[in-house]
C-alpha cells in the first residue's frame, strides 16, 4: 500500500513542528525519515498512524484518505522507540492482542503467534514476561505485535534507539531481511544516518519541520540537494569563499562554482587529498595535528587564508608519508558542493 | 560507618520501653486470661457482634475507597484536571486533621440537628449514630491510602502503551480494561489492604459518629475502651490482641503488594 | 466523543463523593460554628478549654523534640549501622501503625497502672503514670514514633553511603560527617517527619482517652475536650474546639504540601 502526504503540517504553541511536509512512498518500500532532534521527524509519522491530529494537509493511504480516521481504522502497524510492550502479559499475549481485540479466533490467533515467533526467532519464549527479555528481543516482540494484525503499513519509530551499538546494528540487517521477505511498505524515523543508509531504499531528511531530500542513500550522498543535507550528512568541512567567473577562491586552491559572491564550501573529509609538498615547493596549507583513530587517521591542517579543515585517510594510506605537524602540504580537493551563502 | 555504641543502647531502650513494653504488657494480660478465658473473652456475643461490625463496614469501606481513590489518582496524575494540586491537598487532609474532628465534621453534616440531618430523619434515613455514619467516617479516614499506592505507579506508566493498544485497534473500553488497568492491580490490592487495617483499627471518628449502641454501631476500638471502663482490662486485652493479629498480618501483605507494583513505598 | 462523557461523569461523580465525605460537612462545621460566634466564642473561652488547648500544644512540642530526634537516631542505626538485628529495630519502629489507638492506651494502663510491671518501682520513686500528665506524653510518643524515623530511612537508603565515603576519605571524622554531609541531605525528610508527628499529636485521641482519663484540670486534651463537651451536650464548645484543630491541620497540611507529599516512591 503507498502513503501520500500532502502538504502536511503540525503547530504546538503557535510554533511550527511541521510545516508544509509532503511525500509520497511507493507500495513495498522501505523509507527512513532521517533528521536531527527536534526536525519533527516523529511528529510527521505520528499524524501518518493518527496518535496526532493534523492541522492542515492530508494524509492518503492508497485512494483512501485518512487524516480525519479514528487511529484503529487506518490499520497501520506502529513499532514505539522504548517497545511501548505490555508488561503484564506473555510475550505470547502480546503479540496476539491487536487480533484478540479484533475478535479473532483462540486457534487462528495462536497459529499467527507461532508464524511470526518462528519468523522473528522468538520460538520459546512466548510464555516469558517481557521484563524477562533482553532489548533486541523485545524489539523484535514489539515488532511482532505490530504485524500480527497484517497491517497495510509499518511504521517504526526510533526502532533502535534503545538498544546498544551491537545489538543494534544486527537488527539493522535483520530488519532489511525481514522487510525483503514481507514486504509491507514500512516507514521509520531516526537520527542515525548510517542507520537509514544502511537499511532503507530511500531516504527522507527532515530538517525543521522541512522536507530538505528525498532520495537514494546514493544520491543524498553525491547530490545533497541543500547546504542543510550536505553539512548534515558524513564527516563535512565548510569552508568560507567568495566566487567569480565559475570559481571559487580557497587560499591558493580553486574550486568549480555555478554560484557568484560570498559561497560555502562544503567538503566531505574523504573528499580532500594532501600530501607533503615537495622542498622548495610552496604548498596550499600548514599541518597543525595527526590524531590516529584506529583503523584511520585524521589529519588537521589550516590553509593560507586562516580557514582550519581536516581530513580523513586510511591508516597506511601512502599519502601520509611525511605529513607532520608543522609541516606544509598540498591539497586537492576531488569532490565539493558549493552554495550560496545565507545571513 | 563506625557503630556508636551509646547511640545504640539509648535507641534501643528509647523504641523498647516505648513500644515493646506495653504491647507485650497486653499480650500478657491476654495471656494470663488461660486459653479458655481468651476464647470466652473474645466469643462473648458483645465481643463476636463488635469485631463483626468493624470486620463487615471495613470491607464495605474497601470495597468503595478502591475505586474512588484509583479514579482520583487517575483525575491528578493522566487527566490533570483543574485544581488537581487542590485535589491532591484535599486527599491529604485526613493525614492531618485529627480523626475525632472527622466525626465531628460529619455529626455537623448528618446529625439530627442539622439540616441535612433533619431531612434525612424525616425521610427514615439515619447517618449519624447509625452504621452508615461509621462507613462514611471509615471512608473519610481512609481516603490517601489508594490514592497515594496507585499515583506512582500510574505516573510511571508509559503513555506509548495505550498508544500501540490503541493502533493494534483496540477499543477504549478495551485499552482501558485490558492496558491500563492490569498493571494497577497490585497497587490498588495495597492501597486496599491498609484502607481495611486502619478501617478495624480506627477510634476516633467511630466513639463520635457511631452512637456506641450495642449490638448496633458499637465497633470492636470501643468495645475495647468499655470494657477498659467497665474494669475488666483481660477482656479489653483479649480483644485487642485479635486486632493486632489482624492487623500484623495484613501489615506484610500491603508491602508484599507494593512491592509487587513496583513502587518502593511501603 | 463518548470519552469526554466518561470523564464528566467520572469527575461528577468523585467530586460528589469527595463533597459528602469531607468538604461539604468541614463547611457545615463551619457554618455552625459562624452562625453563632458569641457561643463558640465562650466555650473556647472557658479555662478549662484554655487549659486542654495548651496541654495539647505543649505536648506536640515535646513530643516533636523527641521523637524528630530519636527519629532520625533509630532510623541512622536501622540504614547504616551494623549492628545485628536492626530488621527487627525497623519492624519494630512501624509497629505504632498497626495497633489501634484504644490499645496503645490500654497496653500502656496495663503497663503503668496497679499490678503493672513497672508500677511497683515507678511508685517507689514517687511517679504515677496513668491519669497523670506522664501518660499523655507516653501515649503521644508511641503514636509518634514511625513518623520521623519512616522518612528519613527512605532518604538514608536512596542517598546511599558514597557522599558519606567521599567524607570520610577528605579526612572528615565521623561526628563532622553526620554533621556536615548527611544531615543536610536529610532536611527535607525531618521537616516531613516533623510535620506528620505534629499533626498527629495534635489529633491523638483514643490513647490518651483510654490513659490520661480527660480529667478536667490534669489530662485533658483538646480532643478530648471534644469528646466530654459532646457527651455533656455542648456541641457549640465541642464545635468551636474541633474548628481550631481543623485550623491547625490545614495549616500543617499546607506546610506539608510544601514539603512534597508524604510517601512518594523514591
Amino acid at each position: 500500500m503507498s502513503i501520500r502526504v500532502v502538504g502536511l503540517q503540525k503547530k504546538l504553541g503557535g510554533n511550527h513542528i511541521v510545516r508544509d511536509v509532503s511525500f509520497e512512498v511507493r507500495p513495498g518500500e522501505l523509507v527512513a525519515l532521517l533528521g536531527p532532534s527536534g526536525s519533527g521527524k516523529s511528529t510527521v509519522l505520528r499524524m501518518i498512524a493518527g496518535l496526532e491530529t493534523v492541522d492542515a494537509g492530508e494524509v492518503w493511504l492508497e485512494d483512501r484518505r485518512v487524516d480525519t480516521l479514528d487511529v484503529r481504522e487506518r490499520n497501520v502497524g506502529f513499532v514505539f522507540q522504548h517497545y511501548a510492550l505490555f508488561r503484564h502479559m506473555t510475550v505470547g499475549d502480546n503479540i496476539a492482542f491487536g487480533l484478540q481485540v479484533r475478535g479473532v479466533s483462540a486457534d487462528k490467533r495462536e497459529a499467527r503467534v507461532r508464524e511470526l515467533c518462528q519468523l522473528m526467532g522468538l520460538s520459546g519464549l512466548a510464555d516469558r514476561l517481557p521484563a524477562q527479555l533482553s532489548g533486541g528481543q523485545r524489539q523484535r516482540v514489539a515488532l511482532a505485535r505490530a504485524l500480527a494484525p497484517q497491517p497495510s503499513l509499518l511504521l517504526l519509530d526510533e526502532p533502535f534507539g534503545a538498544v546498544d551499538a551491537k545489538v543494534r546494528e544486527e537488527l539493522r540487517r535483520w530488519l532489511r531481511r525481514l522487510h525483503d521477505e514481507v514486504h509491507t511498505t514500512s516507514l521509520f524515523v531516526t537520527h542515525d544516518q548510517e542507520e537509514a543508509f544502511a537499511v532503507a531504499d530511500r531516504v527522507m531528511i527532515l530538517s525543521q519541520g522541512q522536507l530538505e531530500q528525498a532520495d537514494t542513500p546514493e544520491g543524498i550522498l553525491d547530490r545533497p540537494a541543500t547546504e542543510f543535507v550536505a553539512r548534515f550528512v558524513g564527516d563535512v568541512n565548510v569552508l568560507h569563499a567568495v566566487a567569480a567567473d565559475g570559481v571559487a577562491l580557497l587560499g591558493g586552491l580553486r574550486v568549480p562554482s555555478e554560484t557568484a559572491g560570498a559561497v560555502h564550501v562544503v567538503v566531505r573529509a574523504y573528499d580532500l587529498k594532501l600530501w607533503r609538498a615537495a622542498d622548495g615547493a610552496a604548498g596550499h596549507a600548514t599541518v597543525r595535528r595527526v590524531l590516529p583513530l584506529g583503523d584511520r587517521v585524521r589529519v588537521e591542517a589550516v590553509l593560507d587564508d586562516g580557514q582550519s579543515f581536516h581530513a580523513q585517510f586510511p591508516r597506511r594510506s601512502s599519502l601520509l608519508h611525511g605529513v607532520e605537524p608543522g609541516g606544509r602540504v598540498e591539497v586537492e580537493i576531488t569532490t565539493s558542493r558549493v552554495f550560496p551563502a545565507r545571513s | 560507618m563506625k557503630p556508636f555504641a551509646p547511640l545504640r543502647w539509648l535507641v534501643l531502650a528509647w523504641v523498647g520501653a516505648l513500644v515493646l513494653l506495653p504491647l507485650a504488657a497486653t499480650v500478657a494480660a491476654a495471656g494470663a486470661l488461660g486459653f479458655r478465658g481468651l476464647v470466652d473473652a473474645v466469643t462473648a456475643p458483645a465481643a463476636v457482634e463488635a469485631l463483626w461490625l468493624s470486620a463487615w463496614t471495613g470491607c464495605i469501606a474497601t470495597l468503595i475507597n478502591v475505586p474512588f481513590g484509583t479514579a482520583i489518582a487517575w483525575m491528578i496524575v493522566r487527566w490533570r484536571v483543574a485544581g488537581h494540586r487542590w485535589l491532591s491537598a484535599l486527599v491529604d487532609l485526613p493525614l492531618s486533621i485529627p480523626t475525632l474532628v472527622v466525626g465531628i465534621l460529619l455529626v455537623a453534616l448528618y446529625g439530627p440537628a442539622s439540616p441535612l440531618g433533619g431531612v434525612l430523619e424525616a425521610a427514615g434515613v439515619r447517618v449519624a449514630y447509625a452504621r452508615p455514619g461509621i462507613v462514611l467516617a471509615l471512608l473519610a479516614v481512609t481516603l490517601p491510602f489508594v490514592v497515594r499506592a496507585v499515583e506512582p505507579v500510574l505516573a510511571e506508566l508509559d503513555p506509548a502503551e495505550e498508544e500501540a493498544a490503541v493502533t493494534l485497534g483496540a477499543r477504549p473500553a478495551q485499552v482501558f480494561w485490558r492496558v491500563l488497568l492490569p498493571p494497577l492491580l497490585p497497587a490498588m490490592g495495597a492501597g486496599g489492604v491498609q484502607v481495611f487495617a486502619r478501617s478495624v483499627a480506627e477510634f476516633g471518628s467511630l466513639s463520635v459518629v457511631s452512637g456506641n449502641i450495642l449490638g448496633e454501631t458499637l465497633v470492636a476500638p470501643v468495645y475495647v475502651l468499655g470494657e477498659v471502663e467497665a474494669g475488666n482490662p483481660g477482656g479489653a486485652a483479649a480483644v485487642s490482641v485479635v486486632l493486632l493479629a489482624v492487623s500484623l498480618t495484613l501489615h506484610p501483605l500491603s508491602r508484599a503488594l507494593s512491592r509487587a507494583a513496583g513502587a518502593g513505598h511501603v | 466523543m463518548s470519552d469526554r462523557w466518561v470523564r464528566r461523569w467520572v469527575i461528577g461523580l468523585v467530586l460528589a463523593y469527595l463533597g459528602a465525605i469531607l468538604v461539604v460537612p468541614l463547611f457545615s462545621l463551619l457554618s455552625v460554628v459562624v452562625g453563632a460566634p458569641d457561643r463558640a466564642i465562650d466555650g473556647l473561652l472557658r479555662p478549662e478549654a484554655i487549659d486542654a488547648l495548651t496541654r495539647t500544644l505543649t505536648v506536640t512540642a515535646v513530643v516533636v523534640v523527641g521523637n524528630v530526634t530519636m527519629g532520625v537516631a533509630a532510623a541512622w542505626l536501622v540504614v547504616r549501622d551494623p549492628m545485628r538485628g536492626r530488621a527487627a529495630l525497623d519492624a519494630l519502629l512501624d509497629l505504632p501503625l498497626a495497633v489501634s489507638p484504644v490499645m496503645t492506651g490500654l497496653s500502656l494502663l496495663l503497663l503503668f497502672g496497679r499490678n503493672g510491671w513497672l508500677a511497683s518501682p515507678l511508685s517507689s520513686m514517687g511517679v504515677v503514670v496513668p491519669f497523670q500528665w506522664p501518660a499523655i506524653l507516653l501515649a503521644t510518643l508511641f503514636v509518634t514514633l514511625p513518623f520521623t524515623a519512616r522518612e528519613v530511612i527512605l532518604v538514608l537508603r536512596e542517598l546511599g553511603t558514597s557522599q558519606e565515603e567521599a567524607a570520610a576519605t577528605l579526612g572528615a571524622t565521623g561526628w563532622q560527617t553526620f554533621w556536615r554531609v548527611t544531615l543536610p541531605n536529610l532536611r527535607s525528610a525531618v521537616a516531613l517527619g516533623a510535620t506528620l508527628t505534629a499533626a498527629r499529636a495534635l489529633g491523638e485521641f483514643g490513647a490518651v482517652l483510654v490513659v490520661g482519663g480527660a480529667i478536667r484540670g490534669r489530662t485533658q486534651t483538646a480532643t478530648t475536650f471534644i469528646h466530654t463537651a459532646m457527651e455533656e451536650r455542648q456541641e457549640e464548645a465541642a464545635y468551636a474546639m474541633s474548628l481550631v484543630l481543623a485550623f491547625l491541620a490545614i495549616l500543617l497540611l499546607a506546610a506539608l504540601t510544601a514539603l512534597g507529599r508524604p510517601r512518594r516512591s523514591p
